[in-house]
């Protein structure tokens, strides 16, 4: 019997855990217990975390490959031996017929570093391909272009989570930690207890809504309005930080150009909010000293997602709330390694170390610690929703690499999305379990998961830190790094791909040295040393930073910027035909696409599967009641779940967790309308008809 | 060479119009000739750059790239050559015209307003500009009291402005009561007992005959005959679309500049926007419904949406002046065939609230003094769904949204 400290395998706060292990071969007697000296959640764990050991278990997930024969064959059980033959072979396959760049890779922002950093090179060393992306192209995008904009550097939030709580007030905008991320939540409750305010943000009065000082519940997509709104009555109350202004940031007077451009009585009109609670807004967030804004995926999923966050980015530059102990702009990024996994090269348009794909310099250096002549590594490539709305296409790829994503259930638009992934010449998909999407492929590859394997993920608080195998794998799984090393391989690229993570990682140094997200200094001996190393940490000696911007923002001058942005409608709004908005989000017993805590029988007794919220002004209009079947429409598809009434929401808006496929897939119905900057698609809001359902509840399966 | 938009005109409307042509990728070069000598700015912040709570410079809005002509008054347009010229003789050759030559004060018919010759009596003012602004605030520094002719919304604003600089403030309305094309009797009424407590006299059915003073103003004498001393008058009688140059350029024009749902006059390549134009007989004179018109037509000429049209606006009136507030829309009489009316009254708060039903449809509703529930009653109107049998969830946040 041995304990092992790690890291739960869900979201972003990457809480430390503590893992006993039985003997051999009883993987899901692994019980989870709690590791109180971890500094993030000090030992408090959510019903997720504690439960995550169930997806060990060989009976919720894969422990054989899996390949199909023609198209229409079922999928069988097959040799590893096999399987990567096959993988191999489609993806070479489809580069012959088509070109590099027909063969592609999406990837996962749960993949630790070493995975991430791997993939990326796999497509650009191994398939010399353009086409990668991820699916934290879906998660946090538009905070990360709005973050590099304004203080040239994307790191979720500058500050450990501690900080927050020596706030003088806190706006949380669209964002909903009790749900999501459970044992943040303390930190904003000692907020409170020390005095500090709350503010949150939210067309629903959510758990984390309840217990806060002030809840602004605007209309769905009008977040832009509203923080331009408070930028507003931040200048006309006097209380503008005019010598932070001039000394720390640039291109004030557009950005309050742009502001006066929503005064607020029309941002009242827009948002629903009264001025009254605008005004109150602003006094408190300016009567506290000191103030933070933190934002989650409510505003950033939209077309103007990075606009959005630009404009809060303005009301803490504004009242000189950055680069100060206890105030700052952070963005609650959402998947495990969120955070890692937009740094080290699984997106389109970047290398390793946070470097641009196109900045010659940076390709001469990764084309270095690669040892590949520097012209041969591809340019950027399509983002997230523009690859796979290409799959298949003339142009677009034909043969995809999938890891650790299940675009079936979390993509836009997804009947769409599923269609694209049905025209592909091939598909494999590396996964721990059958989700929706590798049921589609011709090659399924059972991947060991978080307690199985080593390897480091990176915090929403910029927070490297290391998980740590606690228990093999079961026999017949493997991991992604092998899986990465034989196809490499088998595509003719025999060196270069350590399966071994920590020589991973060590390599992963050598490539962020020097980069934005630096990594250089840090080791596992380090991370376990220190509870977590924060990056940039240019050199062993250097102790990492865990606050940012203290003494100048990483823009070239030293400055944070404003930006001058203006408030838009969301790319469809409601008319006759489809009255109502529809905005998505989480429950708090599943995570994500559900493909793990959909297979926790615990997590699914309290979250069985999707249902609609809705007003009871709305159904009372529609003449619907609790528990009905609700038939939810708008111009790419239709979703079929039970009504839940509750008066937290408002009365124009409908709310769907996305966590299912099937009938009562949310996705279904979400618009791919792209932010031009981010290319974040516009989940958080559309236009739907909601009727009652023509179907009984037993067509209806989560 | 480029297109050329030459936007005559460089208030709300211009601006918001140059602001989005550019954020849509519009590509063409904008030019905005405006007869004031600096940057659009925010009209509807002026009573509180009066006040003091605005800089003046700060009220600047965005024109996105757009290059700013300012003191530069158009004198002449030819629509079918396609040029214009300005006062000072220069002339400018465009592709398409845009105007938003924006609305005058109206000056009302009383006697001794203007100095001989020419301009405004030592005293008298308007509140229309910058400048305006500047010239009156000024003047209130040193001025003892202060009368407003007319009690619309701008007279109610510019009154409670004053008073909070500190001088006593007379409002001379003509009407029943304050804002009447707004308010019903009981609102009209609620507000001026809100303005009363801030120092603001009000006598409506009153009309202003003369203005009295020979050099400098020192009385407004009522048609009553009841004078009313003062060294400080603001005129306050509603605008007039500025539509001479649009006139004499031949466009057909009634009260403003007559254009179509794609906001397009009566000559080729020739658009009008905001407080100039008339749209389906209405002027609105909002700037609400003026950005609309910008929106519109700026989708139209930067390509965005070549489709878009305007249709009409459902304009909400909406006041908030210090501790005085309301918002109201559409009819909000008592009497009517097959109107129902809700209300609720709290003489301590001081709020009034009502709603004007046909049916199950909202057709006019006023919330003065308390508006909690604004946002609820906003889109009640603006997506005209049926309501529920009472919707006082409109009226209160007690036990509903």
């Amino acid at each position: 019997m041995t304990t092992t400290d790690t890291h739960c395998p869900y979201c972003s706060l990457q809480c430390g855990m503590r893992l006993r292990a039985p003997q051999a071969g009883r993987p899901e007697a692994v019980e989870v217990l709690e590791r109180p000296d971890f500094p993030v959640n000090l030992g408090a764990l959510c019903g997720k975390g504690r439960s995550a050991a169930a997806v060990l278990s060989p009976a919720a997930r894969l422990t054989a490959p899996l390949v199909r024969d023609g198209r229409d064959g079922a999928l069988r059980e097959a040799s590893w031996e096999e399987a990567l033959e096959r993988a191999a072979t489609g993806l070479r396959a489809a580069q012959q017929r088509h070109g590099r760049d027909a063969a592609g890779v999406f990837g996962g922002g749960g993949l630790t570093n070493e995975k991430a950093y791997l993939l990326g090179k796999f497509a650009r060393v191994a398939l010399r391909s353009a086409s990668i992306d991820y699916n934290g192209r879906f998660c946090m995008s538009s905070a990360a272009a709005a973050h590099r904009q304004a203080f040239g550097i994307d790191r979720g939030l500058p500050f450990p989570l501690a900080d927050i709580p020596r706030s003088g007030c806190v706006i949380l905008v669209g964002a909903n930690p009790a749900a999501t991320m459970p044992p943040a939540v303390r930190y904003l409750r000692e907020l409170q207890e020390n005095g500090g305010r709350l503010i949150v943000v939210d067309p629903r009065r959510t758990a984390t809504a309840e217990p806060a000082d002030l809840h602004l519940q605007p209309v769905p997509g009008t977040d832009l309005a509203l923080a331009l709104g408070l930028l507003h009555l931040v200048i006309a109350d006097g209380h503008l930080d005019e010598d932070f202004i001039a000394r720390r940031t640039s291109g004030f007077a557009a950005a309050r150009a742009a502001a006066m451009a929503h005064w607020p009585e029309r941002v009242e009109r827009i948002t629903g909010v009264p001025t009254e609670q605008l005004r109150a807004a602003v006094a408190m967030f300016t009567g506290a000293g000191t103030g933070m804004v933190l934002t989650a995926r409510g505003p950033e999923q939209h077309s103007k997602g990075t606009d959005t966050v630009s404009a809060w980015i303005n009301l803490c530059l504004a009242t000189g709330n950055a680069g100060r102990i206890g105030s700052g702009y952070g963005c609650l990024t959402g998947q495990g390694n969120g955070q890692g996994g937009r740094e080290h090269g699984q997106k389109a348009d970047q290398l390793p170390g946070y470097r641009s794909i196109e900045d010659p310099a940076a390709r001469a250096h990764i084309a270095r610690v690669w040892a590949v002549p520097a012209d041969e590594l591809p340019r950027s490539g399509r983002s997230a929703y523009e690859l796979l709305d290409t799959l298949g296409e003339d142009g677009g790829v034909r043969a995809l690499l999938l890891m650790g994503s299940n675009p079936v259930v979390s993509a836009p638009r997804a009947g769409h999305v599923t269609e694209r992934l049905g025209a592909l010449d091939f598909l494999v998909v590396s996964d721990l379990v059958l989700s929706e999407t590798a049921q589609l492929a011709d090659v399924v590859l059972p991947a060991a998961q978080w307690a199985e394997e080593s390897g480091t993920t990176t915090n929403l608080e910029g927070r490297v830190i290391l998980r740590r195998k606690a228990v093999d794998p079961p026999p017949g799984v493997r991991e992604d790094l092998y899986v990465l090393r034989e196809l490499a391989a088998r595509l003719g690229v025999r060196r270069g791909f350590p399966a071994d993570p920590e020589e991973v990682f060590e390599e992963l140094r050598r490539a962020s040295a020097g980069g934005p997200a630096d990594y250089a200094g840090i080791s596992y001996a380090r991370i376990e040393a220190e509870d977590g190393v924060f990056w940039p940490c240019p050199a062993v000696d250097h102790p990492g930073t865990p606050r940012l911007f203290l003494d100048r923002f990483a823009t070239p001058d030293g400055r944070a910027r404003f930006a001058a942005v203006a408030h838009r409608p969301a790319a469809e709004e409601p008319d006759a035909e489809y009255p109502w908005y529809l905005t998505t989000g989480r429950v708090v017993a599943q995570y994500q696409s559900g493909a793990q805590t959909r297979r926790v029988p615990e997590l699914n007794r309290a979250a069985p599967g999707p249902f609609v919220e809705l007003h009871p002004q709305l159904a009372r209009r529609l003449e619907v009641a609790e528990g009905d079947l609700l038939a939810v429409t708008s111009r790419r598809g239709r979703a079929v779940a039970p009504a839940r009434v509750t008066d937290t929401i408002r009365p124009d808006t409908v709310f769907m967790p996305f966590h299912w496929g099937g009938a009562g897939r949310a996705n279904s119905l979400t618009n791919p309308a792209l932010d031009p900057t981010s290319k974040m698609p516009e989940f958080k809001v559309c236009a739907v008809r909601v009727e009652r359902a023509g179907v009984r509840p037993a067509e209806v399966t989560g | 060479m480029s297109r050329r938009i030459a936007v005559v005109g460089a208030g709300m409307a211009a601006a918001r119009f140059a602001e989005r042509f550019h954020a849509l990728g519009g590509e063409a070069e904008v030019t905005l000739y405006g007869a004031e000598p600096r940057a659009p700015y925010n009209r509807v912040l002026l009573a509180d750059v009066l006040t003091g709570r605005y800089d003046a410079e700060a009220i600047t809005l965005p024109s996105g790239d757009a290059a700013l002509r300012v003191g530069a008054e158009v004198g002449s347009l030819d629509t079918a050559a396609r040029t214009l010229r300005l006062v000072g003789g220069e002339q400018q050759s465009y592709d398409q015209l845009v105007l938003a030559t924006g609305a005058n004060p109206v000056l009302p018919p009383i006697r001794g307003l203007r100095r001989e010759p020419g301009g405004l009596k030592a005293g008298v003012h308007a509140l229309r500009t910058v400048s305006d602004c500047r010239q009156l605030a000024e003047h209130a520094a040193r001025a003892r009291r202060a009368v407003v002719v007319g009690g619309g919304v701008l007279g109610v604003s510019a009154a409670r402005a004053l008073a909070a600089l500190g001088l006593p403030v007379e409002i001379v309305h003509q009407g029943p009561q304050l804002i009447e094309r707004q308010l019903d009797e009981q609102a009209g009424r609620a507000l001026q007992g809100g303005l009363a407590r801030l120092g603001v006299v009000t006598y409506c059915g009153n009309r202003a005959r003369a203005v009295r003073g020979a050099e400098r103003v020192t009385g407004v004498e009522l048609a009553g005959g009841y004078l009313l001393e003062t060294d400080l008058v603001v005129l306050a009688c509603g605008v007039r679309p500025r539509t001479g140059l649009a006139h004499s350029a031949g466009l057909l024009v009634r009260t403003g500049v007559l254009v179509d749902d794609r906001l397009a006059a009566s000559a080729a390549d020739t658009y009008a926007i905001g407080d100039c134009a008339e749209h389906r007989g209405v002027v609105h004179g909002l700037a609400g419904p003026a950005w609309e018109q910008a929106d519109v037509l700026a989708a139209r000429l930067s390509g965005a949406d070549p489709d878009a049209v305007f249709t009409g606006s459902r304009p909400l009136a909406r006041l908030s002046a210090g501790p005085l507030e309301y918002a109201a829309f559409g009819e909000v009489a008592d009497e009517g065939p097959g109107l129902d009316v809700l209300r609720l009254t709290d003489a301590t708060r001081g709020s009034y609230k009502k709603l004007v039903l046909r049916g199950d449809r909202l057709v006019g509703g006023i919330l003065l003094g308390d508006l909690a529930t604004v946002g609820a009653f906003t889109r009640a109107y603006e997506r005209d769904d049926p309501l529920p049998r009472e919707p006082l969830h409109l009226l209160t946040t007690l036990g509903a949204f």
